[in-house]
């Protein structure tokens, strides 16, 4: 047993020990009804969620699409670009939100083509700095978290079984339904919970979109901490932030094991 | 909808690599043709040719009357049953077999009973709501074959659905194999095997494939007693292939004049003389002598190497008394019509 005291222990001082200081600053008096009876932090609160939900449910459908197409439909380039979701998972958040301004930004590509072709003084592309721009840069960015797993659950299918089951009379699309999607909902969850919590905590995407109106929770800690020297708050703020992550995670496992995954 | 199925110069290619070369085969309604060749031949080629999952470069697939050359898998209405078996493992095996027909719209009223009648056919009637995965893997490939059946199909595609299984498995699977054809009289069925075997006992008719072309094409007794080429006679059952050379009346090998039937072969051309080992005894005839330089005994028979001429000959003989020891003479015999002349071609046994 002695020979686990010192990771505990590191695990405590580098981890557990800042938690519990976000905790007792959160339990100052009149903090938590405070920032509960606050407008702000219950828009923060539902736009938080709904971006993570629709942002999770764009990689779930998207994801199985695109790694459908890759794991079963042969193209040239498929192994590459296989490989390139690898690398993608390790770009940093922020990265994708810049490419997009460069492309949909109030300056970028999309807006100079059209103010080209039709002389108008601007261009009609600017959702990127509304709740649909944090949406799309989220689902690019983490659809690959998705797919990753995916790709790994589809690599176990048996080709023998997509085959019988085409032999057997049953179309493509049944063949998806029915054949591969119930060997891929493990991967499914298992992504869907991941990219879910990330979203939850995302700040990179929404900061760099600089998106009018759209408050996040970790936002709502950045402006409470840092613009408002509010540390109180923005602890009540980071500790429901954190409790609504440990919740699905939670709930995630629950699910799995009764799913068997 | 007739059964039976047939190639008309079948050509499948992967680029430059010709997988099946110009196949000509004919199934008819209700016979159970197996594709016997080894690893690399065609066989699974053909047999994807006619589940629709390869598309050949040339020459056209008909089942029954109908050219399904261009139809996709789905709409071809043939029954598949593979080596590994396949089964959906997020369904029970009544869900398996039922998958078949929900997929060609049966009526719901009729699916229970058409998948009990299948269940029931293959002996599994009482796993029916298992998962695949709590079944051995006799009962999994009986599923499977149930599956396949449930459709009603004209033609079952066999993809050496018993390579998985052990010795004994496959043994019982083959009869069971034999009894379900005979409950299914019309339905056509293609067997692809390497399992020399298993084609014997199954098969009306073997088709013997070699590097993507069919080598020979007969009943197993035309095949085994009669074959037309050395690789047939080589992979169907072992032979002796003796290099010899053609006489008036025979031929000569390692120097003895041996009295077979030459029917057309021109005296003085080189020729192989297949002999089945079997058919090899130990005592007076042809003037074969040799030293033995290898014995096996095998339970019900002793298997003898003789070196005549520097050439190994295979003996199986009844088992001896007494193992004879190495180096001992012996002479070979065998009745004349036994033999068959190959044409030439060298080839040691």
């Amino acid at each position: 047993m002695l020979w686990a005291l010192p990771p505990v222990a590191v695990l405590a001082l580098v981890f557990l020990y800042p938690l519990a200081l976000v905790v007792q600053e959160s339990l100052a008096p009149g903090a938590y009804a405070e920032v509960f009876a606050s407008a702000s932090f219950r828009e923060a609160l539902v736009t938080t969620v709904w971006l993570a939900v629709a942002a999770t449910a764009g990689c779930l459908v998207l994801g199985f699409v695109l790694a459908l197409v890759i794991a079963f439909v042969p193209f040239p380039g498929g192994k590459a670009v296989s490989k390139f979701i690898d690398v993608f998972l390790s770009f940093p958040s922020f990265l994708i939100t810049l490419a997009l301004l460069f492309v949909y930004g109030t300056v970028g590509m999309a807006n100079g083509l059209w103010t080209d072709v039709t002389g108008a003084a601007e261009g009609p592309f600017h959702f990127l700095t509304t709740p649909w721009g944090v949406l799309l840069a989220e689902i690019t960015y983490f659809t690959p978290f998705v797919m990753r797993p995916l790709l790994a659950a589809f690599s176990q299918i048996e080709t023998a079984q997509l085959e019988v089951a085409s032999s057997l009379g049953a179309r493509p699309l049944r063949i998806v339904r029915q054949v591969i999607l119930p060997e891929a909902l493990p991967a499914l969850a298992a992504g869907g919970s991941l990219v879910l919590v990330m979203c939850l905590n995302e700040f990179g995407i929404v900061l760099f979109t600089g998106a009018k109106g759209v408050t996040t929770l970790p936002m709502l800690v950045y402006g409470k901490a840092i613009l408002e020297s509010d540390y109180a708050a923005a602890c009540v703020v980071a500790v429901v932030n954190v409790a609504l992550s440990v919740g699905l995670y939670v709930l995630y496992r629950g699910v799995s094991r009764r799913a068997g995954a | 909808m007739t059964s039976g199925i047939r190639f008309d110069g079948v050509t499948v290619a992967y680029g430059s690599n010709t997988v099946l070369d110009s196949l000509d085969l004919t199934v008819e309604p209700g016979e159970v043709m197996a594709l016997l060749g080894p690893s690399g031949s065609g066989k699974t080629t053909a047999l994807r040719a006619v589940a629709g999952f390869v598309r050949p470069a040339s020459g056209r697939v008909f089942i029954g009357d109908r050219d399904v050359t261009a139809l996709p898998p789905y709409k071809r209405g043939i029954g598949m049953v593979v080596q590994q078996y396949a089964l959906f493992p997020h369904l029970r095996v009544d869900a398996n077999v039922a998958f078949g027909l929900k997929a060609r719209k049966a009526p719901k009223d009729e699916i229970p009973g058409r998948v009990a009648e299948a269940l029931e056919m293959t002996g599994m009637a009482a796993y029916a709501r298992r998962y695949p995965r709590e079944l051995s893997g006799g009962q999994q490939q009986r599923v499977a074959i149930a599956r396949a059946l449930a459709i009603r199909p004209h033609v079952l595609l066999l993809d050496e659905p018993l390579s998985a299984l052990d010795a004994q498995l496959r043994s019982g699977m083959l009869a069971e194999l034999a009894r379900l054809h005979r409950e299914l009289p019309d339905v056509s069925i293609l067997y692809v095997t390497h399992d020399q075997v298993e084609a014997l006992t199954l098969a009306d008719r073997i088709a013997v494939m070699d590097k993507a072309r069919l080598q020979d094409c007969g009943t197993p007794q035309d095949l085994y007693r009669r074959p037309r080429t050395e690789f047939t006679a080589s992979f169907v059952g072992n032979a002796n292939l003796l290099p010899v050379r053609v006489g008036t009346d025979g031929v000569t090998f390692a120097g003895a004049d041996l009295k077979v039937p030459v029917p057309g072969a021109a005296p003085g051309s080189a020729a192989t003389l297949c002999v089945r080992p079997h058919l090899v005894g130990l005592g007076d005839g042809p003037n074969l002598r040799g030293r033995i330089v290898e014995v096996q005994w095998r339970g019900s028979t002793h298997r003898l190497y003789v070196e005549v001429g520097g050439h190994r000959v295979k003996a199986d003989v009844r088992e001896l008394k007494e193992t004879p020891a190495l180096g001992t003479e012996v002479t070979l015999h065998f009745a004349p019509d036994d033999a068959v002349l190959l044409a030439a071609g060298v080839n040691d046994g």
